[in-house]
């Protein structure tokens, strides 16, 4: 039985002005222009890069297997559109370095031809773990942004017997509206993938978790889901970080995943509204994930909206597509205003992950005069894990970075609430994720120093005992040596006793 | 392709609230009962309330000066002539001008700015102001005029106020007295009960701010409306308030139960301006108070003991000054031990067990 509300503690959060109006009233729009070039890159996941199985100069329809999966955690890419690959090779990666990673840079042949996929009549039919494989082939990964590959979760799903399926439609960050209007358009496709979820990891529960400053998402749901009982549509209070899958599991069933467990130990899992429609298009049409629903947003966009585009599109494109205005724009970002990150240029594809591209001006952004920290707590009220952001960003500041560690520096989830709320406008998530690389950079550098020293050590042993067989063996050669001479001038004296002996008979 | 944006992480938007803000947000809920007070004391008062403040500018705009930054923009964060501003009110109403410019140095230079700035300090410091004043300067620091509120017959005039400020107050005895809990310390050493010392008390008076006293903090329900908004802003946290008042609240009664020829009443204890005061606006100074929740129970507890001790037993009449001193002393400690449980782990910080239903 589920009990909901037992224990809805929501800890810390904020309520940030939600900007959601500006996107989220019309439909998705489908007619965006199919670019000349896309650039997929070959990691659009957590785990092991993809493995290209293509030649420049082949020619691919939609959906054809480009890359496969690599590994046990992995996932593959498809092409996006049909045409002829151009290039394998490093490009700027979408992420605020922008520093290269492989990509496979299709030309597309305006045709946009679907590769042929068999269509299953009644997936219901399908064992659980075929339905793993198909969702694993089609390249589906959390699309909140998390980007883990649904297929392992669906099979860690499996074996841990998971008692509720909870299906994120917070969508708690500003700006982005893309779920909203996804579940107001296709909450009927929703509920099937969210139906084939569950088919897959043998489990009848599940429970859609939609924020209350949506409800059309929430009604569309609701009547989607109407004919399966043991599919709950509920509402949760619009306060961010809500989306946190953590935070989400607590309000709903009132279990605290514990850290360094994944929620499927506890019998949960978390997978997001976006990620349960692109299970319904692999199962039911055969489809890979090959396009998404991307938030084009900010007060530098001409036209904000919510558009389908082909993985792998550039920004500019998207960009040229809404009307952004470059003078107006103070900073792209790729994801939500609170956890994305900002981009250098818009030369950079969009990816599996992109859930939404900010083009945001001046007077939007926050401050980056920073003041001294006037410890007034705030980040302490807000953080939803527990931690106390000033104290850590002092350890910081003086690099005690053993300290900040010590005070939880990774259970930080990044998610911007402290941040957010500082009057300071310390640029707190900016500290704690240049402590994060560089407590891991000094123990990958302490792990290389020891390796060294243990190879040095080993070195010097053996030098040591070739040293001594060395002497041993020039011990025993003096000894033979001895030996022999022993014998020889035991011989001579023999034989001049001999000598001697026959001069005498003579 | 765009001018090249420096790389970013973390939240790209945020609350609107900045320190200047902050600052100017309490500095208005201290508004009603300033001009109160500023009325109530007459021109000697607002001449010593602009000395202060000026002053505390000055000795903020010398140490900034000599550390080789920009003046202006540490200035308009607020966080000086609130620390002046609190320290005014605090101050008996008409003392000498030296009074107001040897407390704002003592706040500003001592108690902020060796220590490092805004943030740095341990102890709140006009506070520790206020309480290098009294020990150092007991007379003036406890002459306390008399109820002479402007436009009234009894107010002295601008020229006169300037003489009263710049030279000293001629006719002492007939222009001064005693505050209520000063008056109630007097009566005990002369072995007098509270019943007849508090023959002349009028709760109402007191609570209005009809009375003698410091500066700006003579009236209870100016303040405490000043400071239950600062709360419904969200400025600052109910905490401290809470268990502060609450504390004295409880220590007053029980003893007051036990003996009310001895013990003055938890009303008389609350209806005194510099309580309110303290609980709103001082114990609650973000830089010197804890930054949890629970910790800040602790700080106001503690802080609200004290001043019950030092009041009831204590040579002073008014122990909050030292009470939030030593409290600030505290913090660092309360912070070390109350820490919020990290998400996913225990108290002591072990990950929880797995819990499978």
């Amino acid at each position: 039985m589920l009990s909901f509300f037992t224990k809805s503690r929501i800890r810390g959060g904020v309520h940030a002005e939600g900007y959601k109006e500006l996107t989220s009233a019309d439909k998705i729009v489908s007619g965006f222009p199919l670019p000349k070039t896309l650039y997929i890159p070959l990691q659009q996941h957590v785990g092991k890069p993809a493995e290209p199985l293509i030649r420049v100069g082949d020619k691919v329809l939609k959906g054809q297997l480009l890359a496969y999966s690599q590994g046990l955690i992995s996932s593959p890419v498809h092409a996006p559109s049909s045409g002829i690959i151009l290039d394998v090779n490093e490009y700027p990666a979408p992420h605020p370095s922008a520093l290269p990673i492989r990509m496979i840079v299709l030309e597309t042949d305006g045709k946009d031809e679907w590769v042929k996929s068999k269509i299953v009549v009644d997936p219901f039919q399908l064992t659980p773990e075929d339905i793993s494989l198909r969702v694993g082939a089609a390249g589906i990964v959390g699309l909140g942004g998390a980007t883990f590959p649904t297929a392992v979760k669906l099979n860690m799903g499996r074996e841990n017997s998971i008692d509720t399926l909870i299906i994120n439609g917070a969508e708690c960050e500003p700006y982005l509206s893309c779920d909203d209007r996804l579940m107001q358009e296709r909450a009927d496709q929703i509920i099937d993938g969210v139906r084939l979820m569950l088919h897959g990891m043998e489990s009848d529960h599940a429970v859609v978790a939609i924020e209350d400053n949506k409800p059309q998402a929430f009604y569309a749901m609701q009547t989607a889901a109407r004919p399966y009982p043991l599919i709950k549509v509920i509402q949760i209070p619009t306060r961010y970080p809500m989306g946190w899958d953590r935070q989400l599991i607590r309000y709903v069933t009132g279990k605290e995943v514990p850290v360094g467990c994944r929620s499927s130990e506890i019998g949960v899992t978390i997978h997001n509204i976006s990620t349960a429609h692109a299970v319904h298009n692999a199962i039911r049409k055969g489809h890979p994930l090959v396009s998404r629903v991307v938030t084009v947003s900010g007060g530098a966009v001409g036209r904000p909206m919510n558009v389908e585009i082909p993985l792998g599109t550039l920004i500019s494109e998207v960009f040229k597509f809404c009307e952004v205005d470059p003078s107006l724009t103070a900073r792209i970002i790729m994801g939500g205003p609170m956890m994305g990150d900002a981009l250098p240029h818009t030369g950079l594809p969009t990816v599996k992950a992109t859930s939404g591209v900010l083009a945001l001006t001046e007077s939007e952004l926050k401050s980056t005069d920073v003041q001294p920290c006037i410890r007034c707590a705030s980040c302490v009220t807000v953080c939803p894990a527990g931690l106390r952001p000033l104290d850590m960003a002092n350890n910081i500041r003086m690099n005690q970075l053993d300290a900040a560690v010590d005070l939880g520096l990774k259970d930080c989830i990044s998610c911007g609430c402290c941040s957010y709320i500082c009057p300071s406008n310390i640029p707190l998530v900016q500290y704690f994720k240049y402590a994060s690389g560089e407590v891991v950079a000094r123990q990958q550098a302490q792990h290389k120093s020891e390796q060294t020293k243990r190879l040095m050590d080993d070195r010097n042993a053996r030098m040591e005992r070739i040293a001594r067989q060395q002497e041993e063996e020039e011990r025993i050669r003096l000894a033979a040596k001895a030996e022999r001479e022993r014998i020889k001038a035991e011989q001579a004296i023999a034989a001049a006793a001999a000598e001697a002996a026959q001069e005498t008979l003579v | 392709m765009m001018a090249n944006i420096k790389p970013k992480s973390g939240a790209h938007i945020g609350a609107k609230a900045s320190v200047s803000h902050i600052m100017w947000q309490v500095i208005l809920a201290l508004m009603p009962a300033t001009i109160f007070g500023l009325w109530l004391f007459g021109w000697p008062a607002i001449n010593l309330f602009i000395i202060t403040l000026l002053s505390a500018i000055f000795f903020e705009a010398v140490c900034i000066w000599l550390q080789g930054r920009a003046v202006k923009p540490v200035i308009m964060d607020g966080s000086a002539i609130l620390t002046a501003w609190l320290l005014a009110m605090t101050l008996p109403p008409w003392a000498p001008w030296w009074v107001g410019v040897v407390g704002s140095a003592l706040a500003i230079i001592l108690g902020k700015q060796v220590y490092g700035g805004l943030g740095q300090n341990l102890f709140n410091p006009a506070m520790l102001a206020r309480v290098a004043l009294l020990i150092s300067f007991p007379i003036e620091l406890t002459t306390w005029a008399n109820v002479s509120p402007l436009f009234f017959s009894n107010s002295p005039g601008l020229i006169e106020s300037w003489h009263i400020t710049f030279s000293g107050i001629d006719n002492l005895d007939a222009m001064t007295g005693a505050t209520t809990l000063g008056y109630i310390k007097t009566e005990f050493s002369q072995n007098h009960l509270l019943s007849e010392s508090l023959k002349d008390y009028s709760g109402l008076l007191n609570f209005i701010g009809w009375a003698r006293g410091s500066l700006c903090e003579t009236s209870v329900i100016l303040l405490a409306a000043g400071g239950v908004w600062l709360v419904r802003q969200g400025v600052i946290q109910w905490h401290i308030p809470a268990s502060l008042l609450l504390t004295v609240a409880i220590f007053a009664s029980i003893f007051h139960l036990i003996d009310d020829q001895h013990y003055v009443s938890p009303m008389l204890h609350l209806s005194s301006g510099g309580l309110i005061l303290t609980a709103f606006f001082i114990a609650t100074d973000y830089v010197t108070s804890p930054n949890t929740a629970t910790g800040q129970i602790v700080f106001g507890a503690g802080c609200g003991f004290l001043i019950f001790v030092i009041r009831t037993w204590g040579a002073y009449p008014e122990g909050a000054a030292f009470a939030v001193l030593l409290m600030n002393s505290a913090t660092p400690l309360i912070d070390y031990y109350i820490r919020p449980r990290i998400y996913g782990r225990d108290r002591q910080g072990k990950p929880l067990e797995i819990t499978k239903s």
